[in-house]
């Protein structure tokens, strides 16, 4: 195994069994590796690819019917197997979690500081003012401003990244020697991600503990962790340092998460690497190597016999796969393991250019009034989701519009969706003013603009076969009958689906080939303007890569302009032409793709765009990150002048004379270059990525 | 939150008025007391019966609103009128209304607390034996009727005091009539007679609280915060009792004021076949006597506490759940 001769943590042969009715589903199959003391393991798997279990079973807190076998030793004593007294003592103490989505993860009817004291408390005779004096301390130190006052407020009142501060501060109570991380980050917003992994690193440099980075983002461990180990269908598939497993994978489908993933920090269309298939269920594991099938580099041996994880190259480095040795020889890269069809043609502006607009708002204003009372509401504020955003999409173009949760976006789209007269500005949809249309010509318009939302099974019925779900839009415009059978076998053809999936309902299609069908249902009338809200982050990775190719293609060949609405910047850069960057309401800086990702001139995008990990070690360990301070403010209490002075590095800068302007005058989006444009007073480009 | 709970009081004072007052014009309307004059042998004459009637605010004749007008002045002192017979329903009321709170307030304080322990405990031990035999136990109360349970109870009484050759369990009545003795003497007495009609009545509560809060407990045992508790190093049985048992008691607190209504009925029904002179056999005597007045006043018992029992658990809600107190 690896090197270190006394492991803090070392763990063998684990196994998870979860009894099932309908046969045992094997979540974790013989996991091995060693923790170091002070070392940061990152463990890196998609949905179902057993690394919470893993986890879970490490600390003992797996649900009661589950089997566990193997051994876990910490510092040469066995875990598995204490009864709850014993390992109730070394947990928090020992080894501490930090769990994913901290709102369920803390109890919602105590306050946050007696949770934290009560961690305390679990392993010190201390008096409740010591305990609770020590909660505060630890409330301070993973950065949480009065902490005093705030340890008295319930988890529900504390903002998503605010609560992972005290689910870390909790964990970090007793000083332990390892800390598990069980995607700490994955709920939150980009800067509030980069907040919290910085607050974990403090965590680890306060204890100077050994950590354990649970996570499906490759990104988010590359710059954070010494080793990394890649899990799939309930093994470890690779292990090994994470420059060596980043720059030279060995097993098929590391390359392959490693090319799916769109980077924010290159240019170009590089088309992704999209893995083939779904991962198998753990209850139906194919025999001989799982990845079987969906591995190019598949042989025969390759259904026979499980590879196990072996060294390779001389590396400490290991691979389970029977290739790994010819892939080691050959020095293949992924886009060679994986055939990947040529790129398509250089978007740019050029391409824009003369273009007619498919889509354009100007002065866009969505307010509402914020009510309270139970029978009598009165109104105690404006809600203002939408501050005024002008926009343009060209035909054949993709325009992103990025920003964090509560920015507005999806409310602007929603607004854009409605066809008709907006509150206050205008919409203009294919030429047309949607405030002049008449119902029929409002009915016709609806066919040009489709939209595709984030969660397919929400947005698809289930009691449908996936060819009425197809049918559908084309028999309420009318289309005759014996063309909807037609164009319904079309679309499916289209999306890359079968015939034979035509009579399926939705439920039994994987996340991927579900969102696949809401893409065909929103071209079945073919629409020149499709509105896509979120299309693929509750995709996992490696399916994620197919959707958006797929979604490239289909712009290049039925000549689509696309509004694409999202909160990842790596698959905006990906898709866009050009970028529009929304911040409480109105847009903070618009430009063309690489352009405004090569240099970045509001502080706000800059801040964005350096929060984003990129899966490279050695790039992201000497990355600056711009860090912004607090939350984003309520859109119902919008901080005059710039809204965001609140949080602004640069304004934090600026002297007291420059910042009158700031605080005084609202700034409007201004040209700082061409084809950019930056609603700063002091906007300055800056290369972040 | 003391103006949440003084909004909720100042309501409920108005829901009594106004469930009293329907109450009434339903029992007036529906009761004839007059029949009990004519079914009298010899019938008494015509103006005996029409001055007996009016001097109680019973006479048909006159308009139902004036009585209505009549009673509800009365009511405002606290005066619940009188009886066709001439009794007074304030000192009847007097008199029964010990023997019913006796039953209802133990009933009440052990059914939801043993039902919250042993639902919680069923839902911990879920799909091991323990949790099979409360489920089936429970399910077999709650479909067997109230007085089907206390029939069958009290022949295991009988059983029990056969074999002990002591009556160890009184079935009838609240007290020995004429029994003499020192205070002792007459605390046991009660006791022996308290026994049967309580767990009666506490079986049948214990039996819908666990059901419901083992369901409550299901919900949150899953809940990741359980899993946090523990991982900070909490005993298991610490982090179900101060997690999830102090979580999942804040649906239980709402399914109380629900749940009150069923128990009058319950205990209604029990007075009547125990003997205990309380406010349920009254209930059902006066609207075989056709006795407006008394029908009206234990309605308005009736609904005094169904409103308190709501006013006690929109109070344990909002101790027990810091969201809505925050929030209100
Ligand atoms: S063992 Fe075979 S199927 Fe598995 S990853 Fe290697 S080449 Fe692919
Ligand atoms: S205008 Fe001022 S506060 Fe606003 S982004 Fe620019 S520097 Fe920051």
């Amino acid at each position: 195994m690896t090197p270190a001769a006394d492991p803090l943590v070392a763990v063998r042969g684990l196994s998870v069994t979860f009894p099932d009715r309908t046969g045992d589903v094997r979540a974790v199959r013989d996991v091995d590796y060693d923790l170091a003391r002070g070392e940061v393991l990152g463990i890196v798997g998609e949905s179902g690819s057993g690394k919470s279990a893993a986890a879970l079973a490490v600390m003992g807190l797996l649900p009661a019917g589950a089997r566990v076998e193997g051994s876990v030793r910490l510092d040469g004593e066995e875990l598995i197997g204490l009864e709850d007294r014993a390992l109730s003592r070394l947990r928090g103490r020992r080894i501490a979690m930090v769990f994913q989505d901290p709102l369920s993860a803390l109890t919602p009817v105590y306050r946050i500081g007696q949770q934290v004291a009560e961690a305390v408390q679990a392993h010190n005779r201390l008096s409740r003012d010591e305990a609770r004096s020590r909660a505060v301390e630890l409330l301070e130190l993973v950065g949480i401003a009065g902490a005093r006052e705030r340890a008295g407020a319930f988890p529900h009142e504390l903002s998503g990244g605010m609560r992972q501060r005290v689910m870390i501060a909790m964990a970090i109570a007793n000083d332990p020697d390892v800390l598990i991380a069980d995607e700490p980050t994955t709920a939150l917003d980009v800067t509030i991600q980069a907040q919290v992994l910085e607050v974990l690193r403090t965590a680890r440099e306060a204890t100077g503990a050994a950590m354990i980075v649970i996570t499906h983002d490759l990104g988010v461990v590359a710059g954070f962790a010494d080793r990394v180990a890649v899990m799939y269908a309930g093994r470890l598939v690779e292990q090994g340092g994470v420059d060596d497993v980043y720059e030279r994978p060995r097993m098929p489908y590391t390359m392959g998460l490693l090319g799916s993933i769109p980077r924010v920090d290159e240019s170009g269309r590089r088309p992704l690497v999209p893995i083939e298939g779904a991962p198998p269920s753990p209850a139906h594991l194919p025999p001989g190597c799982p990845f079987a099938p969906r591995c190019p580099l598949v042989f025969e041996r390759c259904h026979e016999e499980e590879p196990a994880l072996a060294a390779v190259g001389g590396r400490p480095q290991l691979a389970a796969c029977h290739r790994a040795a010819e892939i080691e020889a050959g020095g293949l890269a992924p886009e060679e393991v994986y055939e990947v069809r040529s790129s398509a043609p250089a978007p740019g502006a050029e391409r824009r250019n003369g273009r007619p607009q498919v889509l354009r708002t100007e002065d866009l204003v969505k307010h509402h009034p914020l009510l309270r009372g139970a029978v009598f509401k009165r109104q105690v504020g404006t809600v203002r989701a939408v501050d005024g955003i002008s926009l343009t999409v060209g035909e054949g173009e993709t325009l992103g519009l990025v920003g964090e949760s509560g920015c507005g976006k999806t409310t602007a789209l929603l607004e854009i969706l409605e066809l008709t007269r907006p509150q206050g500005g205008r919409v203009v949809v294919l030429g047309r003013d949607t405030a002049e249309l008449d119902a029929r010509e409002r009915r016709a318009l609806r066919r040009e603009v489709q939209v595709v939302f984030q969660d397919p099974l929400a947005s698809l019925d289930p009691r449908l076969p996936v060819s009425d779900v197809l049918a559908e839009p084309l028999r309420t415009h009318g289309v005759a009958r014996e063309r909807v059978e037609e164009r319904v076998r079309e679309l499916v053809r289209l999306v890359g689906l079968e015939h034979q999936h035509l009579s399926r309902y939705p439920q039994h299609f994987s996340g991927g080939q579900r969102q696949r069908i809401a893409i065909a249902r929103a071209l079945a009338l073919e629409p020149k303007l499709v509105v896509l809200d979120e299309p693929v982050s509750a995709l996992d990775v490696s399916i994620r890569a197919g959707v958006v190719n797929l979604l490239e293609e289909l712009r290049e060949r039925l000549g689509l302009s696309y509004l694409f609405v999202a909160h990842d910047l790596s698959v905006v850069r990906h898709v866009s032409d050009r970028v529009a960057v929304m911040y409480l309401g109105r847009l903070v800086e618009v430009g063309d793709v690489d352009r405004l990702y090569g240099g970045p001139a509001h502080p706000y995008t800059q801040a964005l765009l350096s929060a984003i990990p990129v899966p490279d070690p050695r790039k992201e360990r000497t990355r600056a990150r711009i860090l912004l301070p607090g939350d984003l403010p309520s859109p119902a209490e919008v901080p005059g002048g710039c809204r965001f002075h609140t949080r602004c590095p640069k304004f934090a800068a600026l002297d007291a004379e420059r910042r009158r302007r700031c605080l005084e005058e609202e700034p409007e989006l201004r040209a700082v270059g061409p084809g950019q444009e930056a609603a700063c007073h002091y906007a300055e480009r800056l290369a972040v990525v | 939150m003391a103006k949440f709970l003084l909004r909720r009081l100042a309501s409920s004072i108005v829901l009594v008025a106004i469930a009293a007052s329907l109450a009434y014009v339903l029992a007036a309307a529906s009761l004839s007391p007059r029949s009990n004059f004519e079914g009298r042998n010899p019938p008494p004459p015509a103006a005996v019966v029409e001055r007996e009637l009016e001097a109680r605010n019973l006479n048909d004749r006159t308009p139902i609103i004036e009585r209505y007008g009549a009673w509800a002045t009365g009511l405002v002192r606290l005066d619940f009128g009188e009886s066709w017979d001439g009794t007074s329903v304030n000192a009847e009321m007097a008199r029964r209304i010990g023997v019913s709170l006796r039953l209802l307030i133990i009933a009440t304080i052990l059914g939801s607390v043993l039902g919250v322990l042993v639902g919680a405990w069923g839902a911990v031990r879920q799909h091991r034996f323990s949790d099979h035999a409360i489920t089936f136990a429970s399910f077999v109360i709650l479909s067997t009727p109230v007085f089907v349970l206390a029939v069958l109870l009290e022949i295991v009484a009988v059983g029990v005091n056969d074999a002990t050759g002591v009556s160890v369990f009184e079935y009838t009545g609240e007290f020995t009539p004429g029994l003499e003795g020192g205070f002792w003497t007459l605390a046991v007495d009660r006791l022996q007679h308290l026994v049967l009609p309580t767990l009666t009545l506490v079986l049948a509560q214990i039996a819908i609280f666990s059901r419901y809060q083992r369901n409550a407990m299901l919900d949150v045992l899953g809940s990741d915060f359980v899993r946090t508790a523990q991982a900070k190093g909490l005993r298991r049985r610490t982090a179900l009792l101060k997690h999830a048992l102090r979580t999942a008691l804040i649906p239980s607190a709402t399914f109380f004021a629900y749940n009150f209504g069923l128990l009058l009925i319950g205990a209604t029904f029990i007075e009547t076949i125990f003997g205990w002179h309380g406010m349920g056999e009254w209930f059902i005597e006066s609207v075989r006597r056709n006795d407006v007045n008394a029908v009206a006043a234990v309605s308005c018992f009736a609904a005094v506490l169904v409103l308190f029992a709501g006013l006690l658990s929109d109070l344990a809600y909002a101790v027990l759940d810091p969201r809505i107190r925050v929030g209100a």
